[in-house]
């Protein structure tokens, strides 16, 4: 079975072999092999790119190959950062408040140990209590364990309200990002118990690894983002092969037939939006540990709105098209909006990229729509004949 | 005889227009109907009714030998009770081969986990050329749907159709758009269909209708108009004034 998967999918070995070169190539020119060539930040940035490839591919899944365009992909995502965030801040803080009381003559009481770090991550909206969301935050395990629940409930019972009344098209892209923005909304309040616009921070340091450099951590994070954007190409493409892939993109042209075919598509468009809701969780759930902070605008609903343009940039309905959609642009976004990219001085005006890079963005977002509407990714339809 | 299908007093009304108005019609187990009826008479909203897609606002739709009300049910869940349908206007996967359409119309599991830890097996295989074969498509298995002819994107649906292995068909003007060699196929495809089950015909083309030689019914308003072979039913004067003199003017 796994022989004739393979075999369908050859672009999934050819995908593993360029990612397993990539990152030997990453590790291998990094500060942690000495060779120091690729900087430990922008170690960290390729990490990164690597989670946005997850969540891209997730977001194919359910949009290029279901044909469901969610905008509320992004909410999983910044869900997954903030449940692996809660634990990383409490257990460092817990960490420096325990050294601090230690030089004290009577030993703290367990209340006045929580009381400290309650007061270490709240005092910034002004309190000291720990929220009851926070009752999991000092347990790895449990954070970990939401990482893929919550995202996973969330998308369970949205979908299930959402698919049930058969709400599609763009009635159902509109609620997705009403429910991204409400979140989004919710986690800017001071009174969320996530620390409002503030967010979580510091989430680069990993507790019990503080003796670790930041160079080793990034590389760990790197690697373990690669592993996890292969493990996710390896199920997505498996998903959808064979005759899930053949009912899921039938809903996708034609939902009324396959439902007339027996199958009960509202089961089916279920089970996707869950299953990229849970992987878009742990993409997030890597990916705010490399990018050190997490707040409620990484929620916003432009962020997920961003997704789908990588993805369509990228080429829809390929997994391959989501990962160069999202790794080409969100590393050309970090090279514009970084200052990377020269200013152009036109006399009159100086075209500063950090303003106008969104534009050109859009452009090119049009642009693939009007012209390449399979993306980048179809670029390969040329080079590669189909078998017939 | 036990009736397969029953349906009995079924009206609905689309802002105040009643398109079905008390229609009763039965069908056996193993037989083939055309009916016929002008444009607007409420022949595809009969099978909307019966596949679940539109719910009635009176009457019941009774099926089977457990006499069951499909009333109620989902569309894929009646699908599931053995009904297949093909739509007026032909949709198969355009995206897929045909060998894919017709792998997922087969009468398999359709649960979402069932779907996924699905394998290929050699006897649904021979399925797929039998009805590939029935079809007169075994040599395009491996053919895009969106590639075939207008013609032969039609039987691929009958094909999916008889995939499903259904014991009511459902088939909505399936000759538009045919040259007349593909309507003969067509009327031989769904004779043999009818051999072991029963299907039901929306046409227009009187030629098709005769050439099905089988009973009719006149759809008129959303009501039966006329029932009986086809001599009988056109030389009805209620049938010539609403339908044949119409459409024929
Ligand atoms: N969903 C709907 N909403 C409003 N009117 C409808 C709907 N479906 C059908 N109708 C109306 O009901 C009548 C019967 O339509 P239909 O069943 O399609 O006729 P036909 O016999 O030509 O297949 C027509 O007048 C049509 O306009
Ligand atoms: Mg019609």
């Amino acid at each position: 079975m796994k022989n004739t998967f393979i075999a369908q999918n050859p672009s999934v070995l050819w995908f593993l072999l360029a990612l397993g070169l990539f990152s030997i190539g990453v590790t291998a020119l990094s500060e942690v092999s000495g060779v120091g060539v690729i900087s430990t930040s922008f170690v960290k940035v390729l990490g990164k790119m690597l989670c946005l490839c997850l969540i891209a591919i997730a977001m194919d899944v359910v949009w290029g190959y279901c044909g469901i365009l969610s905008l509320g992909h992004f909410a999983f995502f910044g869900i997954g950062g903030y449940a692996v965030g809660m634990w990383l801040m409490y257990a460092r803080t817990e960490g420096i408040v325990l050294e601090s009381l230690s030089t004290q003559v009577i030993p703290p009481t367990p209340q006045e140990i929580s009381d400290a770090i309650g007061n270490q991550i709240f005092g910034v909206v002004g309190s000291s209590d720990f929220p009851m969301i926070w009752s999991f935050a000092d347990s790895l395990f449990l954070q970990l364990l939401m990482v893929v629940l919550i995202p996973g409930l969330l998308a369970l019972v949205f979908g299930w309200l959402a698919f049930r009344s058969r709400v599609t098209g763009v009635y159902l892209s509109i609620l997705t990002q009403a429910m991204t923005l409400a979140l989004s909304l919710y986690l800017f309040q001071n009174d969320s118990g996530l620390r409002g616009n503030n967010g979580l921070s510091g989430l680069q340091n990993i507790p019990g690894f503080e003796a670790t450099s930041q160079a080793t951590l990034s590389i760990a994070f790197f690697l373990a983002s690669s592993f996890a954007l292969a493990a996710g190409y390896v199920f997505f493409a498996w998903v959808v092969s064979g005759k899930m892939g053949s009912v899921v993109k039938g809903i996708r042209d034609n939902e009324a037939r396959v439902r007339f075919l027996g199958y009960h598509v509202e089961s089916y468009k279920l089970f996707v939006f869950t299953i990229t809701a849970i992987v878009s969780g742990i993409a997030g759930a890597l990916y705010y540990p490399q990018a050190g902070i997490i707040n409620p605008g990484e929620i916003a609903p432009i962020a997920s709105i961003y997704l789908a343009v990588w993805v369509a940039i990228g080429g829809r309905g390929r997994l391959y098209g989501a990962v160069i959609g999202a790794a080409l642009v969100s590393l050309l976004s970090s090279w514009f909006t970084g200052g990377g990219a020269p200013n152009i001085n036109l006399g009159f005006y100086t075209v500063n990229w950090t303003d106008w890079w969104l534009v050109l963005l859009g452009f090119s977002f049009v642009a693939v729509t009007l012209f390449f509407p399979k993306g980048i990714g179809g670029l390969f339809d040329y080079l590669v004949r189909k078998p017939q | 005889m036990s009736m397969l299908l029953e349906v009995d007093g079924v009206s609905v009304s689309f802002d105040g227009f009643r398109a079905i108005n008390n229609l009763s019609i039965n069908f056996g187990k193993t037989e083939l109907r055309a009916i016929i009826g002008p444009n607007g008479a409420g022949k595809t909203t009969f099978m909307d009714i019966v596949t679940g897609k539109t719910k009635p606002d009176e009457g019941s739709v009774i099926w089977g030998d457990m006499n069951i009300s499909l009333l109620g049910m989902s569309e894929s869940r009646i699908a599931m009770e053995g009904i297949g349908r093909k739509f007026q206007k032909p949709t198969v996967f355009e995206a897929q081969t045909v060998r894919q359409n017709l792998a997922m119309a087969l009468k398999n599991p359709r649960g979402p986990f069932a779907v996924l830890t699905h394998r290929k097996t050699a006897e649904n295989a021979r399925k797929i050329e039998a009805v590939a074969a029935e079809i007169g498509l075994a040599d395009s298995l491996t053919r895009l749907a969106g590639e075939l002819s207008h013609g032969q994107k039609q039987w691929l649906e009958i094909g999916m159709l008889l995939a499903q292995e259904p014991r009511l068909l459902l088939v909505d003007e399936p000759a538009a758009g045919m040259t007349v060699e593909e309507r003969e196929k067509t009327t031989d495809i769904l004779r043999r269909a009818a051999q072991t089950r029963a299907v039901v015909v929306v046409e227009h083309d009187m030629e098709f209708v005769r050439r099905l030689d089988c009973k009719v019914t006149v759809l008129h308003e959303g009501a039966v108009l006329a029932e009986g072979s086809l001599d009988y039913v056109i030389s009805n004067p209620r049938v010539i004034e609403v339908y044949l003199g119409r459409a024929d003017a």
